[in-house]
C-alpha cells in the first residue's frame, strides 16, 4: 500500500463521491424544502438513465441525450408532487408507502420497456482515454464526472445564495410557516424544487450509466447512498451534501478495498453514530 | 364489538383456517404459512406504529437476524434441526430482542423524519454484514437449510405439519401481543403515541416504555425470522433489504395501525396480490406499486380504520380523532413537533 494506492483509492472514491453529489444534492433539497422523504430517488436515476439510453438510440446523440433524460424525469418529478404527494401533507410515513409504490411502477416499467440486461451507456471517444501521470492512469470519465458535479454544485450554489429565487428557497427552507406570510408561493417552490431535485437525480443517472452500467435493482442500490449523503451533509444543505458526498463516496470505496467483509458496515455503522449523535447532520438547521 | 366478541371472532377465524387449510393445494398451504409468518412482523412493527406512534423503516433487520441465525446454527452446526428447535425459537426472540436493545438507545434520541432514517441506517448495517460477510453468510448466495426440523415423530418437512406450527406460533404471538397491548403499560404507550409531552408531564418516563416497546418488538420479529428462514429454506440478503421493511409497514399501514389484526389483513392482501397474482399474470407489480398509491391516497386509516369509523354511529364533535397519524398529516410543516420535549 505504497502512496499510488492511496492516490487511486482517493481519486476513485472522490469521483463516485462526485456522482454521489448529483444523487444527493437533489434529495436534501426535496428534503429541506419540502421535508418529504422521496423513495423514488433512485428510481428517478435509474429511469433518467433509461431514457438517455433511448435517445441515444434514436438520435445518436450523447450531448442531447443528457438535457433530455433529464427534464423528463424533471416533469415526472413534478407531476407526482403536485398529483399525489401534494395531499399528503407533512405525514413522513404516508410519504414513504407512496413513493414506494412508484418505485414498483418505475421497476416493472422498467422492466418491460428496457429489459432486465445489463446495459451501458457509451461516452464520447474523447473521454474513453486516460489521463497518465508517471504509471497511474486517470479515466478521464471520472475526470469528467468531477468537474460536471463541481459545475452543477457551483451553479446551485451562486443560485441560492446571490439570486431572488434562491433568497425564495432558502426562506422556505428555514422557515415556511414565515414565508408564506411575506408572501411566497412555497406550493410552487415546493413543486419547482421537487422537479430540480429528480432533474440532478436524472442527471445523475445519465452521468453514472457510463460508469456504473444500468441495471434493474439500481434504484434501490443507489438510495440509500443517497440517504447517506443527505444524513451527513443535513437535510437542504448544498455545502452539506458535497461534504456528504465524499465522505459516502470514500467511506464506500475504502470500505470496499480495506475491510470487504464489512464494507457497508463500515459505511452505515458512522452514519448511525452521527445520526444519534446530531441528528440534523453537520451542516442541518432544525 | 366488545371484546368478548373480538376474541371469539378471532377464534373462529383461527379455527376455520386451521380445519380448511389441508384441503387445499400446497401452494395456498405455503402461501399461508408465509402470510402468518409476515402478519407476526406486521403485529410486531405495529406495536411501535400503531400503539406507540413511532415508524421504523428498519425492521427488516430484526426479521434478517433471527432467519440468519437460524440457517447459520443449522448450516454450520447442525443446531435446530430437532428437540432443540425449541431453542432456537427462543434464541430468535432474545437476539431479536438484545439487538432491539442496542438499536433503540441510538434510535430512540431521534424522532420524525430522523427516526425513519436512523432505522434505515441501522437496518442497513445489518443488511451490509449479511451482504458482504460472506464466510459466515454465504454473502449475496445466501444461505441453504438442510432440512426442516424433526420433532420425534412430527416431521416438519411436511408442509402440512410446519403450518400448524406457524399457526400454533402466530396464534401465540396474536394472545400476548393483545394482552400487552391491552395491558396498563399498552393502553400508557396510547397515551404517549396520543400526547407524549403531557405523559411526561404525568410522570411517565416516556423513554423507557419506548425503549420497552422496541424491545418487546424486536423479540416477536426476530421470532418471525427463525420461522421464515424455514419456511423457504433459504436466507439471503434480499429479505433485509428496505422493500422488506417497507411491505411490513404497508401491511400495518393498509390494515389498519393500532388495531393489531390489521397487520394480519395487511399480510394477507400484499402477499395474496404478490404472490398469488403473480402465478396468474406477468403484470402484478403494476397492481402491487397501484396499491400502495391507492391505499396511502385514500385510506388514511386503513381498512380496519376506515369499518370502524363506518359501524360508529355520529362521532361526537370535537372528540379526538382516534388515529394521530392522521392528524399530524395536518399540521403541514410540523411546526409543533418542536414544541415541549
Amino acid at each position: 500500500m505504497d502512496a499510488r494506492f492511496w492516490l487511486l483509492q482517493v481519486f476513485n472514491g472522490v469521483s463516485y463521491g462526485a456522482l454521489l453529489f448529483l444523487l444527493g444534492s437533489g434529495l436534501s433539497l426535496i428534503f429541506g424544502v419540502m421535508r418529504i422523504v422521496n423513495l423514488a430517488h433512485g428510481s428517478f436515476f435509474l429511469i433518467g438513465a433509461y431514457i438517455a439510453l433511448s435517445v441515444i438510440r434514436f438520435t445518436g446523440s450523447w450531448l442531447l441525450a443528457i438535457p433530455l433524460a433529464a427534464l423528463v424525469i424533471a416533469v415526472i418529478g413534478m407531476g407526482i408532487e403536485r398529483i399525489f404527494m401534494r395531499p399528503l401533507g407533512g405525514d413522513h410515513l404516508r410519504q414513504v408507502l407512496l413513493t414506494f409504490g412508484f418505485v414498483l411502477l418505475f421497476q416493472q416499467g422498467a422492466l418491460d420497456i428496457w429489459g432486465g440486461d445489463n446495459q451501458f451507456i457509451n461516452p464520447p471517444k474523447t473521454l474513453a482515454h486516460s489521463l497518465v501521470l508517471g504509471d497511474i492512469h486517470l479515466p478521464f470519465y471520472r475526470i469528467f464526472i468531477i468537474l460536471v458535479a463541481a459545475a452543477i454544485g457551483l451553479v446551485l450554489w451562486l443560485a441560492l445564495d446571490r439570486t431572488r429565487v434562491g433568497a425564495i428557497v432558502r426562506a422556505t427552507v428555514d422557515d415556511a410557516e414565515m414565508a408564506r406570510g411575506v408572501g411566497i408561493d412555497t406550493s410552487r417552490v415546493s413543486m419547482l424544487t421537487f422537479g430540480l431535485g429528480a432533474l440532478l437525480a436524472g442527471l445523475g443517472g445519465v452521468i453514472g450509466g457510463g460508469f456504473l452500467g444500468i441495471y434493474p435493482g439500481q434504484d434501490l442500490e443507489v438510495l440509500p447512498l443517497a440517504f447517506a449523503v443527505v444524513i451527513i451533509g443535513g437535510m437542504g444543505s448544498l455545502t452539506g451534501a458535497a461534504i456528504g458526498a465524499i465522505v459516502v463516496g470514500l467511506l464506500d470505496n475504502f470500505g470496499k478495498v480495506l475491510f470487504p467483509q464489512a464494507s457497508y458496515f463500515t459505511l452505515y455503522a458512522p452514519l448511525v453514530l452521527l445520526l444519534a449523535v446530531r441528528p440534523t447532520g453537520l451542516f442541518g438547521r432544525e | 364489538m366488545n371484546r368478548r366478541r373480538k376474541m371469539l371472532t378471532g377464534l373462529v377465524a383461527l379455527l376455520v383456517v386451521a380445519a380448511a387449510m389441508p384441503h387445499t393445494t400446497p401452494f395456498l398451504l405455503m402461501l399461508f404459512t408465509r402470510i402468518l409468518i409476515l402478519a407476526i412482523l406486521a403485529m410486531s412493527l405495529d406495536l411501535l406504529l400503531g400503539f406507540t406512534g413511532i415508524a421504523s423503516l428498519g425492521h427488516a433487520a430484526f426479521l434478517g437476524l433471527g432467519a440468519y441465525m437460524t440457517a447459520i446454527l443449522a448450516v454450520r452446526y447442525q443446531f435446530g434441526l430437532g428437540w432443540d428447535f425449541w431453542l432456537v425459537a427462543g434464541f430468535g426472540m432474545l437476539l431479536g430482542a438484545g439487538t432491539a436493545a442496542v438499536f433503540a438507545v441510538f434510535a430512540l434520541r431521534a424522532r420524525g423524519v430522523y427516526f425513519l432514517m436512523i432505522t434505515l441506517a441501522l437496518s442497513q448495517c445489518v443488511w451490509g454484514l449479511a451482504y458482504r460477510w460472506d464466510t459466515l453468510t454465504g454473502g449475496d448466495n445466501g444461505l441453504n437449510l438442510p432440512s426442516r426440523p424433526v420433532l420425534g415423530p412430527i416431521q416438519l418437512g411436511n408442509d402440512t405439519a410446519y403450518f400448524y406450527l406457524v399457526l400454533a406460533f402466530f396464534s401465540a404471538s396474536l394472545l400476548l401481543l393483545y394482552v400487552f397491548v391491552e395491558s396498563p403499560f399498552g393502553r400508557s404507550l396510547v397515551g404517549i403515541r396520543e400526547h407524549e409531552s403531557r405523559m411526561r408531564m404525568l410522570g411517565y418516563n416516556v423513554w423507557l416504555h419506548k425503549y420497552i416497546a422496541f424491545i418487546v418488538s424486536g423479540a416477536f420479529a426476530g421470532l418471525a425470522g427463525v420461522l421464515w428462514a424455514h419456511a423457504s429454506s433459504e436466507v439471503s440478503p434480499q429479505d433485509v433489504t428496505l422493500t422488506t421493511s417497507v411491505d411490513a409497514l404497508l401491511m400495518v399501514v393498509l390494515g389498519g395501525p393500532g388495531t393489531l389484526f390489521g397487520g394480519v389483513l395487511g399480510a394477507v392482501i400484499v402477499l395474496l396480490l404478490r404472490e398469488y397474482l403473480s402465478t396468474i399474470v406477468p403484470w402484478w407489480p403494476y397492481v402491487l406499486g397501484a396499491m400502495y398509491i391507492v391505499a396511502i391516497s385514500y385510506l388514511p386509516d386503513g381498512l380496519l380504520g376506515t369499518l370502524r369509523q363506518r359501524w360508529r354511529p355520529a362521532p361526537v364533535a370535537d372528540a379526538p380523532s382516534p388515529e394521530p397519524l392522521r392528524r399530524e398529516s395536518n399540521k403541514g410543516f410540523n411546526i409543533n413537533q418542536g414544541g415541549i420535549k
